[in-house]
């Protein structure tokens, strides 16, 4: 692998997780990507904020419920996950509906920190506009 | 493609991979081991079984460097590196314990 700048990348989720394959077809390629060792970010925002909905149940659907990989971002060194505060308080949602999804740090002996930041619409505009690649989902 | 198990033939992908995770028993594990003349040890199993709760609790099988680090956590550091997971499977710890433990291959996995 080539070894050039580390980029600032965002992946950016802006849809269900079910009805269409963008989600979780999105979240597979954070995982692939995770190889690459970039500075790698996440935001979700409008009904891509029901991804990170705890509790999710697919078993009516008969379609497989992807939603506990998330829970594996950590492991792929994928700490921040940015939630937009108004698409979730436009959806009656507050961050305790969403999975508690944590990393560890190994710099601080394996302290468990919250990966999920809920920021506002100007936030995360600022955030966006910091990145070197923004991919949408 | 099928693998004749326990005199059943179980669906499998080009590559080898059980079609179905609910069709795995642990003798799809020594099936597969002895078609590439691997002997499994309890070191072995102690792979397959963890990958196998590792789908269990995430519904992904594990990119070979995530693979290593947990191992390392759970199983302690001389079996956390790649050297260690390589001499069992020199097939690529990943995509071969994977495949033993029935599940799919590792997601970013070529």
């Amino acid at each position: 692998m080539s070894a050039g700048p580390r980029k600032k990348l965002m992946y950016l989720n802006r849809r269900a997780p079910g009805g269409t394959i963008y989600a979780v077809e999105g979240l597979e390629v954070v995982l692939i990507g995770a190889a690459f060792d970039q500075d790698v970010c996440m935001a979700f925002v409008g009904d891509g904020v029901y991804q990170l909905k705890a509790g999710q149940d697919t078993s009516d659907s008969g379609v497989k419920n992807f939603s506990p990989a998330y829970r594996a971002l950590g492991d792929y060194d994928v700490n921040r996950l940015y939630v937009e505060r108004e698409s979730l308080e436009e959806r009656g949602l507050g961050v305790d509906d969403l999975m508690p999804l944590t990393w560890e740090d190994e710099d601080d002996d394996w302290a468990e920190k919250p990966s999920i930041h809920v920021v506002d619409r100007a936030e995360l505009a600022r955030l966006i506009d910091a990145q070197d690649v923004v991919f949408n989902f | 493609m099928g693998l004749q198990v326990n005199g059943k033939t179980l669906d499998t992908d080009e590559e080898g991979y059980l079609s179905n995770l609910s069709d795995w028993e642990p003798e799809v594990a020594q099936v597969m081991a002895e078609a590439d003349e691997c002997d499994l040890t309890e070191n072995h199993w102690e792979v397959i079984n963890f990958l196998r709760s590792y789908y269990e609790e995430y519904q992904i099988a594990p990119a070979v460097r995530v693979l290593t680090k947990a191992i390392g956590k759970k199983l302690g550091k001389d079996k956390g590196n790649s050297r260690y997971l390589y001499q069992l499977y020199p097939y690529g710890p990943a995509k071969q314990a994977c495949k033993y433990a029935g599940l799919p291959k590792p997601t970013g996995c070529v």
